[in-house]
């Protein structure tokens, strides 16, 4: 039973690729394109966070720390060094994992509200970093100069539709590694953690343990998130990693819904259409976007993930009854 | 003479000015069935913290068989061989009863952070039916905890803490907040589980019925000192205890 949903995500995940790489060919649009660029950034980005706070109970609120870590470290690589892109995505990956475990193994043994808050304070901390190392980081400048997008096995992201494939094929494999890691023992051994840690303790469960392992997970893909933001955006900016940004992917988790895999992805679409359709009429675009998340939140008091398998799953029982 | 299967040494603790526990020793042979009794604040449930490891002892030692456990973590404890169920029970409230088992049991496996291979583990599998057939839970197996009466959620507290094949189980109050059927299934369950062998069970309870029917020994605990212990007849007619617990108007001597 336990390969077979494994198999089933795979092909889920197959079949989203090629309708995703078939787009372009249908719908010749670079808007269309750029927005799909964009959107993987955050999907990733926001489903790490849900890993955290969905499925560990561990309410992030300076997860943007390890975005915009993952977008200067790979900038920073892509500059001063000859790495092709796969090496400084990697090397982006190790920086998110090493300050992840750093800042997790003294955050992961707060609780609740304690843990939020220092994930703040660390964020802060690091945005202040970040600002006043002008000399490596370029200051409140961000990283400018552009990242050359040299080709790699062939690839070259310099073209916008191979970029464009690149995010989505990034964005398919990431989903697909967290998918699988919240079905392993680990992940279930997570929900207990997160469900009632002191009964987990008493099972033999070394909770901090489970709660560091997921810290670093998360940070890594977050960091990946904020990695190919910076591939696309060709610099990195310390927006990227400001609590608005950590702000941004709560409101998207929040939106698309926390209890399901694919919640915060459904966030991240309805946050940016909406972001986006916004930002053209008003000036005013943050409270409109206020008055959405309390919709959800107040209206369907869930996310529309949530909602949709909630009524999904009603509807499928009384059908079948 | 058995062997012993937990000690306790000499444990002291105390919150601040309040000695909850004070100089208490007390010997549980491997096998026995006793109950921990004493008036509400007493220290029975502070006692069953420091056997447990989720409060380390002020001085004193704790021994499983011949090992020093005293200074271990509450998970380590657990890997050693005491299992616990709580007073109001503990559950993974988003999990069914066979998942909660069956991912509870990758613990003593040493699976529970494996990224290698897919919830359930092939191997967990027998000892989770086992447990769900000793408890009665066996029907309620695709049931979420979180929506279990409140004697099945005793019950699958239980089934969690025998899950993992503990050679001594500490329950606190079994059968606090039960209907009068839910206690004699309870009650029955426990009795039960010790008969089949190779357990020490010590529980904690107020209903003195309970108590002198079931309970091999009786150890009583009065504001943080051991008052007593004995076989039940003993215990009953103790003057001490009758002065301090049994007589008391207001007792819990339904």
């Amino acid at each position: 039973m336990n390969g077979h949903g494994f198999r089933r995500d795979v092909i889920i995940a197959l079949v989203a690729l090629a309708i995703l790489f078939l787009l372009p060919l249908v719908f010749p649009s670079r808007v269309a394109m750029d927005f799909i660029v964009r959107v993987a950034a955050y999907g990733i980005f926001a489903t790490a966070l849900n890993l955290l706070v969905g499925f560990g109970g561990m309410v992030s609120f300076g997860q943007g720390m390890f975005f915009g870590g993952g977008a200067y470290a790979f900038g920073l690589t892509m500059q001063n060094t000859g790495a092709s892109i796969p090496v400084a995505i990697l090397g982006s990956v190790a920086f998110c994992a090493l300050l992840a475990l750093v800042i997790g193994a003294i955050c992961v043994r707060l609780k609740e509200i304690y843990f939020s808050f220092l994930t703040l304070a660390f964020q802060m901390l690091i945005h202040s970093v970040i600002i006043s190392w002008q000399s490596l980081t370029g200051g409140d400048q961000g990283l400018v100069g552009g990242i050359a997008r040299k080709p790699f096995f062939g690839i070259n992201l310099a073209d916008p539709t191979q970029m464009y494939w690149f995010a989505c094929f990034l964005l398919i494999a990431c989903l697909l590694a967290m998918r699988h890691i919240l079905q392993t023992p680990f992940g279930y051994t997570l929900r207990m953690v997160r469900d009632n840690p002191d009964r987990a303790k008493f099972l033999g469960i070394e909770v901090w343990q489970i709660r560091l392992k997921a810290f670093v997970i998360a940070g890594i893909f977050s960091g990946i998130g904020g990695t190919l933001m910076a591939l696309f955006v060709s610099g990195a900016f310390p927006e990227h990693a400001y609590w608005t940004t950590s702000g941004d992917a709560i409101i998207m988790i929040m939106i698309g819904g926390i209890q399901t895999f694919i919640g915060p992805m459904v966030g991240a679409i309805l946050f940016s259409l909406l972001n986006d359709s916004i930002t053209k009429f008003t000036e005013y675009h943050g409270l409109a976007m206020g008055i959405a998340v309390l919709i959800f939140t107040l209206g369907f008091k869930r996310g529309v993930a949530d909602f949709l398998q909630q009524v999904g799953g009603r509807w499928f029982r009384r059908a079948a009854s | 003479m058995s062997n012993i299967a937990l000690s306790v040494q000499h444990l002291n603790k105390s919150f601040g000015g309040v000695a909850a526990t004070q100089d208490v020793s007390m010997d549980f042979p491997e096998g026995s069935l006793t109950a921990i009794i004493g008036p509400n604040g007493a220290g029975k449930t502070t006692f069953f913290n420091l056997i447990s490891g989720a409060l380390k002892p002020d001085s004193g030692k704790v021994l499983l068989g011949q090992d020093d456990i005293t200074q271990l973590s509450s998970a380590e404890i657990v890997s050693k061989g005491i299992g616990r169920a709580f007073q109001v029970a503990k559950l993974f409230k988003t999990l069914t009863v066979e998942e909660s088992l069956r991912a509870a049991l990758m613990s003593p496996a040493g699976k529970s952070a494996s990224l290698g291979q897919h919830f359930p583990l092939a191997q967990t599998r027998e000892r989770a039916d086992e447990t769900m057939e000793l408890l009665g839970l066996t029907a309620k197996a695709k049931s979420v905890t979180g929506n279990l009466s409140h004697g099945d959620q005793k019950l699958m507290d239980i089934a969690l803490a025998l899950a993992m094949k503990p050679k001594v189980l500490l329950l606190d109050e079994p059968i606090a907040g039960m209907g009068p059927e839910e206690r004699t299934k309870m009650i029955e369950t426990v009795y039960r589980l010790w008969q089949k062998g190779g357990l020490t069970l010590i529980f904690i309870e107020h209903d003195m019925d309970i108590v002198f029917r079931i309970a091999q020994n009786v150890n009583v605990l009065c504001y943080g000192k051991l008052l007593a212990q004995g076989t039940p007849d003993q215990i009953r007619n103790n003057p001490a205890v009758i002065e301090a617990y049994l007589g008391v108007a207001h007792g819990e001597v339904a």
